[in-house]
C-alpha cells in the first residue's frame, strides 16, 4: 500500500482522466476527417452554444453529487428567460409584453432569483418532506414550463442590446456567455473543492446518516444544493434570451436538464451521490459539445445525434461503474 | 459519591409510540473504565446509548455528565461535550479520503471561505501518530478494512478531547489480530483516563476487557457487578431471566453415506485445491480466520460464485451447478452470511419472506392459503416469535429474521444445509435454539455445512471440522468422541493460522 503511494501511477492517472483521452481522440479524428473542425471559427462556435448547457451542467452536478436529481432546469430557464427577456424588451417598443423596463443587470437578477426559489422550493421538498428528488423536480420542470407558457404565449423578441451584450458582446473574438460559464465554473469548483458547503455535499451524497451524525445540516446543505442548481438555471435563461435574442416560452431550454445530466455522467458523476469532479463535468460538456458540432460538419441528421448520445451516456455509465466495481 | 463516577443516568424512560422501549433504567460509568453492557437484542441497550448522544431524545429521566446535568440533542453536541459514539454499522464517506472523513461537518478552516487542507492533513498524521494508529490519511475510505475504518472512528472520537467513547459491537467484523490491537487502543484510551461503554454479545472477550459489567433485559435494568465478581453463567442467567441449558446441544447421531463430494475446486486466487467429503447427518465444520476463504468455498458450492478448476459430486454423480438456480434444483441450500444484504425482504411479510425461494411449488395463479399455511407451519417448527405473519421481517429482532430464513429453507427441504455465520449478532437464546435446530436436522439426515468465526461455535456443533488458511486447506479435524473436550482448540487456532498443515504436499 505505502509503496504503490509514492510516484506517478500512470495507470491511476489514465483512469481517472479517461474522458479527457476521449475527447481528444474525438477531436483529432473529427479534425483528420473534416479539417473545418479545428478551426478558431468552429471551436467557438463550439464552446459557445454549450455554455448555456455548460452553466445548468455547474448547477446539476451538485444534486448528482449529493444523490439526488433536478429534472427542472430546462423548464425553470424556459421561465426566467421570457420574464428577464419582457423586462429587457426595448424601451420604446410598443409591442412590450409589460410596462416596466429594467437595466440589463437587474433583468439577470431577477431571473436567478426566479431560479433560485423555485430551487429553493424543489430543496425543501427533498429536504424535509423526503419526497423523491425525481418527482418533486418533475413537479417543478412541469409547472415552470406552464408558468412560462401562462406568462407568454408566443415567443418574446425586441430585446435591449445592452441585455443581449452579456451573452454576445465579444472580448478577444469570444462572446460573453463563454466567460460567464467559466466564471460559474470556477465558483462551483472553488465551493466544490475548498468550502465546507462541498465537503457537506459530498458527505451528504456519500451516507448521508454519516454526515447527519457528523453534525451537518443536511437539510439545510441540500435546500442550498438545489438553490444553487436553480440559480444556475435561471441564470442559463436569461444567457438563452441574450444570446439568441429571444424568449420562447415553449421551446428554450427544452430537454436541457438531461444533456446537463448526461455530461455530468459523462464527466464521472456518480448517480447514487458522493462522486463528482467539476474537470469530469467540464469533460462531459465539452464531449458532448463536440458530439453536436461534429455530426453538424458530418451532414448526420439531429435524430443519429440523438442515438449516439444516449449510447455514449449507457456507455460510460457502464465503464465508470466496472471502474468502481474493481475497487471494492 | 458522584464524583466517583464521569456519567451518570437515572430512571430513563423512551416511550416510541406503543412500546416502552426503556423502563426507567441507570447506568453509572466510572472514568478510566471499561464498562460493559449487556443483554439481549431489543434489551434497550443500543437505545440507552442513542438517548445518551442526543439521536432520540428520552422521555424521561437525568442524565449526569461530568459532575452537570446535561442534555444533548444532536450527536454534535455530545462529541464536544466529550462524548463520542462509534456505531456498529460504521458511518463512513467511501468516496472520500481518510482525512475528509476524519474532519468530517468540521473540516479545518483557513479563513471563512476556504478550508485548510494541509493543516487537515498535517493534524490528521500527528493524530495517527499520537495513537499509533496506521492509517494513510491520502486512502479512499473504501479500500480501507473494515478495522482500518473502524480505527478511523476511534481516531475522529478521540481527535474531540473525548472523556466516554461508546463502541457498539466493535469486534463483529474484525480479524483476531484485529481484534488485539483494538484492544490495545482501548487499553491506552483507559491510560488516558477515558472511560468505555462497550457493548457486545461476545463473552470470551467481554471478560477480558471489561472492569464494571451492567445487564438490561426487555428496557429494564437488571444490575451492575464488577467483572471479577461475575462469570458467564451469571450474566447469561442475568440476561435471559432464566438459566439458558446447554448452548451447543450437539447430540450424536448415525453418519450415513457420502452425499457431497467436492475434488481439487478453486475459484481465482480466493482459494484452490479445496477437496472434502460430506456424510448424510453430518455437521461439516468450517474454520479459519476472516479471509481464509471459507464464504468463498460455500458461494462456489451454491453457483454465486465462479468455479474456475474441480469437481462437485452430489451422491456420487458429478454436478455443474453455475447458478443459485441450479444448486437449488440439486437439493442445496445455503442460509447466507449478509443476513440483511442478501438474505431478508425487509419491506416484505414474514410469510412472503418464507415461501421466497420455493414460489415455483405454489402453481399459477399462486396459492396464496397454501403459501400461508406452510409459513406458518414452518416459522412454528422455527419458534419464531412475531405478533403476526403479516409483520414485516425487518420489524423482527436478528434472531427471529435468522429463524424465518431458516424457514425459507426447510420449507424447500434441501439435502444439504450450509450455513454461513448462522448465529452472528444474535442474541444467546436464539443462539441456543438455532444449534438445537441444526441438530435435529442433521439427526433426520441432512449434511449440514457450518461456516463460524467463533470456534466454540464450530468446537461444540461440528463432527469434523475443516480449517482453511489464506485459500488453502490446512487440517480438517474430527471430533473427539470419547467425553472432554471435543476438538484441541489450540490445534485449531494452530491450523487456522496456518503454522500447521496436512495438506503441505498436495498444495
Amino acid at each position: 500500500m505505502e509503496a504503490t503511494k509514492k510516484g506517478f501511477d500512470i495507470k491511476k492517472f489514465m483512469s481517472d482522466n479517461a474522458m479527457w483521452f476521449v475527447l481528444i481522440v474525438l477531436a483529432i479524428l473529427l479534425t483528420i476527417v473534416r479539417p473545418a473542425f479545428f478551426t478558431v471559427a468552429n471551436l467557438t462556435t463550439l464552446v459557445s452554444s454549450e455554455s448555456v448547457k455548460g452553466i445548468i451542467t455547474c448547477g446539476v452536478c451538485w444534486c448528482i453529487l449529493s444523490a439526488g436529481i433536478d429534472l427542472g432546469p430546462g423548464a425553470v430557464a424556459a421561465l426566467s428567460a421570457v420574464v428577464s427577456a419582457s423586462l429587457a424588451q426595448q424601451a420604446d417598443l410598443p409591442t412590450r409584453l409589460i410596462g416596466l423596463h429594467l437595466p440589463a443587470i437587474l433583468c439577470i437578477a431577477v431571473a436567478m432569483i426566479i431560479g433560485g426559489i423555485v430551487g429553493i422550493i424543489c430543496g425543501w421538498l427533498v429536504a424535509c418532506t423526503h419526497i423523491h428528488p425525481f418527482i418533486a423536480t418533475l413537479g417543478s420542470q412541469l409547472i415552470c414550463r406552464a408558468l412560462a407558457k401562462m406568462y407568454s404565449s408566443s415567443p418574446v423578441s425586441n430585446l435591449d442590446q445592452s441585455f443581449r451584450n452579456f451573452a454576445v458582446f465579444k472580448v478577444a473574438g469570444i462572446p460573453m456567455v463563454v466567460f460567464i460559464f467559466l466564471i460559474v465554473f470556477i465558483i462551483s469548483w472553488f465551493m466544490m473543492t475548498q468550502c465546507r458547503f462541498g465537503k457537506n455535499i459530498f458527505a451528504i451524497g456519500g451516507n448521508r446518516q454519516a454526515a447527519r451524525v457528523a453534525g451537518i445540516n443536511v437539510e439545510k446543505n441540500l435546500i442550498l444544493t438545489y438553490m444553487w442548481c436553480g440559480l444556475m438555471a435561471g441564470l442559463a435563461g436569461a444567457m438563452l434570451a441574450a444570446r439568441t435574442g429571444s424568449a420562447d416560452p415553449s421551446t428554450n431550454g427544452l430537454q436541457y436538464e438531461f444533456d446537463a445530466i448526461a455530461a455530468a455522467t459523462i464527466g464521472g458523476t456518480s448517480q447514487t451521490g458522493g462522486i463528482c469532479k467539476m474537470s469530469g463535468v467540464m469533460s462531459g460538456i465539452l464531449i458532448l459539445g463536440i458530439i453536436n458540432n461534429g455530426l453538424v460538419l458530418l451532414g448526420a441528421n439531429d435524430n443519429l445525434t440523438q442515438v449516439i448520445k444516449g449510447l455514449i451516456i449507457v456507455v460510460s455509465v457502464v465503464v465508470d461503474m466496472r471502474k468502481n466495481a474493481v475497487r471494492t | 459519591m458522584s464524583e466517583e463516577y464521569i456519567l451518570e443516568m437515572h430512571d430513563i424512560v423512551k416511550e416510541f409510540p406503543g412500546v416502552r422501549a426503556l423502563k426507567g433504567v441507570q447506568l453509572k460509568v466510572r472514568p478510566g473504565t471499561v464498562h460493559t453492557l449487556m443483554g439481549e437484542n431489543g434489551a434497550g441497550k443500543s437505545t440507552l446509548m442513542k438517548c445518551l448522544i442526543g439521536i432520540q431524545p428520552c422521555t424521561s429521566g437525568k442524565i449526569i455528565f461530568n459532575g452537570q446535568e446535561v442534555e444533548f440533542k444532536s450527536p454534535l453536541q455530545a462529541m464536544n461535550a466529550g462524548i463520542t459514539m462509534i456505531h456498529q454499522e460504521l458511518s463512513p464517506v467511501p468516496d472520500r479520503t481518510v482525512c475528509e472523513n476524519l474532519w468530517l461537518g468540521r473540516f479545518p478552516m483557513k479563513n471563512k471561505l476556504m478550508c485548510d487542507h494541509k493543516r487537515a492533513r498535517q493534524e490528521a498524521i500527528d493524530l495517527f501518530q499520537k495513537w499509533k494508529l496506521a492509517l494513510n490519511p491520502d486512502d479512499m475510505m473504501r479500500d480501507l478494512t473494515v478495522a482500518q475504518q473502524q480505527m478511523v472512528e476511534i481516531a475522529k472520537a478521540v481527535s474531540y478531547d473525548t472523556k466516554v467513547v461508546i463502541m457498539d459491537e466493535p469486534t463483529s467484523a474484525l480479524t483476531e489480530t484485529e481484534v488485539e490491537h483494538l484492544f490495545d487502543i482501548i487499553a491506552d484510551l483507559k491510560s488516558k483516563n477515558v472511560a468505555i461503554i462497550y457493548i457486545s454479545h461476545k463473552m470470551e472477550e467481554i471478560f477480558r476487557i471489561s472492569d464494571d459489567i451492567s445487564v438490561f433485559r426487555d428496557g429494564e435494568y437488571v444490575g451492575t457487578d464488577r467483572a471479577a465478581n461475575l462469570n458467564v453463567d451469571k450474566v447469561v442467567e442475568m440476561m435471559v431471566g432464566r438459566q439458558v441449558g446447554n448452548m451447543f446441544p450437539k447430540v450424536d447421531c448415525p453418519i450415513g453415506d457420502v452425499i457431497l463430494e467436492v475434488k481439487d475446486l478453486a475459484s481465482g486466487k480466493s482459494f484452490e485445491h479445496v477437496s472434502f467429503q460430506v456424510h448424510k447427518g453430518e455437521i461439516f465444520g468450517f474454520a479459519g480466520l476472516v479471509g481464509a476463504g471459507r464464504t468463498e468455498i460455500v458461494e462456489t458450492i451454491f453457483g454465486m460464485r465462479k468455479k474456475t478448476a474441480g469437481q462437485i459430486f452430489i451422491n456420487g454423480k458429478e454436478v455443474n451447478i453455475k447458478s443459485p438456480e441450479d444448486a437449488i434444483a440439486n437439493s442445496i441450500g445455503l442460509l447466507t452470511e449478509d443476513r440483511r444484504g442478501n438474505g431478508i425482504f425487509g419491506l416484505l411479510d414474514i410469510t412472503d419472506n418464507t415461501v421466497m425461494a420455493s414460489l415455483k411449488n405454489y402453481g399459477f395463479p399462486q396459492n396464496h392459503k397454501k403459501m400461508e399455511a406452510d409459513a406458518v407451519k414452518w416459522n412454528q417448527a422455527m419458534r419464531t416469535k412475531t405478533p403476526s405473519m403479516r409483520q414485516r421481517i425487518m420489524n423482527l429482532s436478528g434472531g427471529n429474521q435468522q429463524k424465518v430464513l431458516l424457514a425459507r429453507w426447510l420449507l424447500l427441504d434441501p439435502d444439504i444445509l450450509i450455513v454461513d455465520e448462522p448465529t452472528r449478532g444474535i442474541d444467546v437464546g436464539a443462539k441456543a435454539e438455532i444449534h438445537s435446530i441444526l441438530t435435529k436436522l442433521a439427526g433426520e439426515g441432512k449434511a449440514i455445512l457450518m461456516i463460524s468465526s467463533e470456534m466454540p461455535e464450530v468446537s461444540g456443533m461440528a463432527d469434523r471440522i475443516l480449517v482453511m488458511y489464506e485459500g488453502h486447506m490446512m487440517g480438517i479435524v474430527s471430533r473427539n468422541r470419547d467425553g472432554g473436550d471435543p476438538y484441541d482448540s489450540q490445534e485449531l487456532l494452530t491450523y487456522a493460522h496456518g503454522e500447521k498443515n496436512d495438506f503441505a504436499a498436495a498444495n
